[in-house]
């Protein structure tokens, strides 16, 4: 039995780890400009691509290969920012929605014109397979090394926002746009600077998943779901509440999977309905 | 003092005169005009010109049938819903499991029994989700369709899971139209249907009930103020539309004979919307031109072999990339689809003909 709740909480902390480095930028740039991003599936999936190609064809080593990601898709997700997005930020969410649907068909098709449909996996290095023993228990190298990274990155964000000036300037606009802009705050460069970093930590994320999930173009759509339950549930641009969702969500469905096989996904969808008919806004939205 | 005189006549005469235009317009524009045959001329023209496609015909009403309904909550009440798909999956599994599990093989009390399902299950999660707004909502419906789709997998005894239900037998429909090869009567009945289930919703759509949809649409804060029951009003038109939906379902298991846990999928709910959109909404035929260019040019795309840049694409692919940039162009370019944009282009011919 505790093995059993041992192996079910690790199992859900990696999960977790992966939905919050993935979600928090969409939480962040929604909560800011109260844009609904249904492509940010499309820009993790396309990071996962990425440090495919990095590895197979360029050669380079995973820890490279991840860090190259992220800092290109950010850079990338610039363009589509200041081409697309900027248009329509005081456009109705319909609008938006339709935009980023729109966004991810032509990357899901594109993605499969360049790498086939069939999963990929990528060879990752020696010291990241099998498995470590701790205190007569073994975990799988690979979930651990993701852990970490969610725990680093998490203790780097956490820090960025509430103990640096541009975290300040953030969290003032998520509370209030015009206030923040009324001191002098360039809420659209502030914009664009968190839609890069969000953009590459999901690339980031999406390179992490290609070992634990396979990839496949249709992670753009399959994953973005449980994205979008994630920042809902947290609530909008709370990093505190997007962890607490990432990890109430992921080790729930981590769980359910465990008690009852063979009723698959539908544990994740269960709590999340039920968290946001208790609170609409988010556990730390606010309302 | 004349010169008051004068003008005060005349803005008087003016707000009479549109008072008079104003009244006119309500008075009539319910009324049929000659442009709203044409679509259904086009249909049965249709029955004659493409014999050997009715059964591709049928689909592409069918499809017409849904985005209706679509049309109903997004372009009348301004519901934004990601979840569509879910009242049509319960209109398909209606009616194939009354007939493999019930043995009721007959097909027009079929269509009733998935309406009823389906606004059930609207009117349930309508009066729950519909308090909400935004992301929360968009999140809320998409949720309950893959629910949906996951509780079809986990009872797959009973549903067959993401295999489906093929071979479904149907009692031939009036008691005396089988379905035949070409699809023909399978294009005739849902016709029929669509035809039965517009005029309803033309009917709703200019009724009373459908002015203050679109108040709703246009300022909820003033529909509260006013005294109007907004989340009454929302929940009684969801419920509509999903009903009208879990028929288009229906139809769709009758006239294919299966059904897969596919009907539930994002792209479902996904598909319609941009149909809806492509075409142009809160307009009724925007359902028809959406829907019917979509299916079209899938249907033909979707056929191709191509080779882009040395590397082979398949028909699939080539369509999705094709629909993804017909949104984006659409949202930059032509907000209110491709009737609007005929709209616009018959307002610039014809512009001497009012000030």
């Amino acid at each position: 039995m505790a093995n059993i709740i041992v192996s079910v909480l690790f199992q859900g902390l990696a999960y977790a780890m992966f939905l919050f480095i993935v979600s928090v930028g969409l939480s962040v740039t929604m909560g800011l400009m109260g844009f609904v991003n249904l492509a940010h599936g499309a820009f993790a999936m396309a990071g996962g691509y990425l440090v495919l190609t990095a590895m197979r064809v360029w050669e380079v080593p995973f820890f490279l290969a991840l860090l190259l990601t992220f800092l290109i898709v950010g850079a990338a997700s610039v363009v589509f920012e200041r081409v697309f997005y900027a248009r329509l930020y005081k456009a109705t969410e319909l609008d938006q929605v339709l935009l980023t649907i729109g966004l991810t068909f032509m990357a899901i098709a594109t993605y499969t014109w360049l790498y086939g449909p069939r999963p990929q996996t990528i060879q990752l290095p020696d010291y990241l397979t099998g498995q470590i023993d701790v205190a007569s228990r073994t975990f799988p190298t690979y979930r651990v090394f993701v852990i970490m990274v969610g725990g680093i990155l998490t203790a780097v964000l956490w820090y960025a926002f509430e103990r640096t000036n541009i975290g300040a300037k953030i969290r003032a606009a998520v509370d209030n746009r015009r206030m923040a802009q009324s001191i002098g705050i360039d809420v659209d460069r502030l914009f664009t600077l968190t839609f890069a970093v969000g953009s590459g930590l999901a690339a980031l994320g999406g390179g992490l998943a290609i070992e634990l999930f396979g990839l496949t173009p249709s992670f753009a759509v399959l994953y973005l779901v449980f994205f979008l339950l994630v920042v809902a549930c947290g609530g909008l641009g709370s990093l505190k509440g997007t962890l607490a969702a990432a990890l109430l969500l992921g080790i729930c469905d981590t769980a359910g999977k465990y008690i009852y096989a063979s009723a698959g996904g539908f544990f994740i969808y269960a709590v999340a309905i039920l968290i946001l008919l208790i609170k609409p806004a988010g556990l730390y939205g606010r309302d | 003092m004349a010169a008051t005189d004068t003008s005060a006549a005349a803005a008087a005469h003016a707000l009479a005169d549109a008072r008079t235009r104003a009244v006119d317009f309500m008075a009539r524009r319910h009324h049929f005009g000659v442009a709203e045959a044409l679509p259904w001329l086009l249909a049965i023209a249709a029955f004659f010109l493409f014999p050997d496609r009715m059964a591709f015909g049928s689909q592409v009403l069918l499809m017409v049938l849904f985005a209706l309904s679509l049309d109903l909550i997004l372009g009348f009440a301004g519901i934004v819903s990601l979840g569509h798909a879910a009242f049509f999956g319960l209109g398909a599994y209606t009616a194939a499991l009354l007939t493999l599990r019930g043995g009721w093989e007959e097909q027009i009390s079929g269509l009733f029994a998935a309406a009823a399902v389906a606004a059930v299950a609207g009117a349930a999660t309508g009066w729950l989700l519909l308090r909400y707004r935004g992301l929360t909502l968009l999140v809320l419906t998409l949720s309950t369709a893959i629910m949906l789709q996951e509780l079809g997998n986990v009872l797959r005894d009973l549903t067959g899971g993401y295999d489906g239900l093929p071979g479904l037998i149907f009692k031939p429909l009036l008691g005396a139209f089988d379905y035949d090869l070409f699809g023909h009567v399978a294009y005739l009945y849902a016709l029929a249907v669509l035809f039965v289930l517009f005029m309803v919703v033309r009917m709703i759509v200019y009724s009373p009930f459908g002015q203050t949809l679109a108040g709703i649409r246009e300022n909820v804060a003033r529909m509260h103020a006013i005294g109007s029951p907004v989340h009454l009003r929302l929940v009684a038109v969801y419920t509509i539309a999903a009903a009208i939906a879990g028929v288009a379902g229906a139809l769709f298991t009758q006239t294919n004979q299966y059904v897969t846990l596919g009907v539930f999928d994002f792209d479902n709910s996904a598909g319609v919307m941009v149909m809806l959109i492509l075409g142009g909404t809160g307009r009724l035929y925007g359902a028809f031109v959406g829907a019917v260019i979509y299916m079209v040019l899938q249907d033909y795309i979707s056929k191709l072999k191509l080779t882009v840049w040395g590397l082979a694409v398949d028909g699939p692919q080539y369509w999705q990339f094709g629909v993804g940039l017909l949104l984006v162009l659409t949202v930059l370019f032509a907000r209110r689809g491709l009737l609007g944009l005929i709209e616009d282009a018959g307002r610039l011919v014809m512009r001497e003909r009012r000030p």
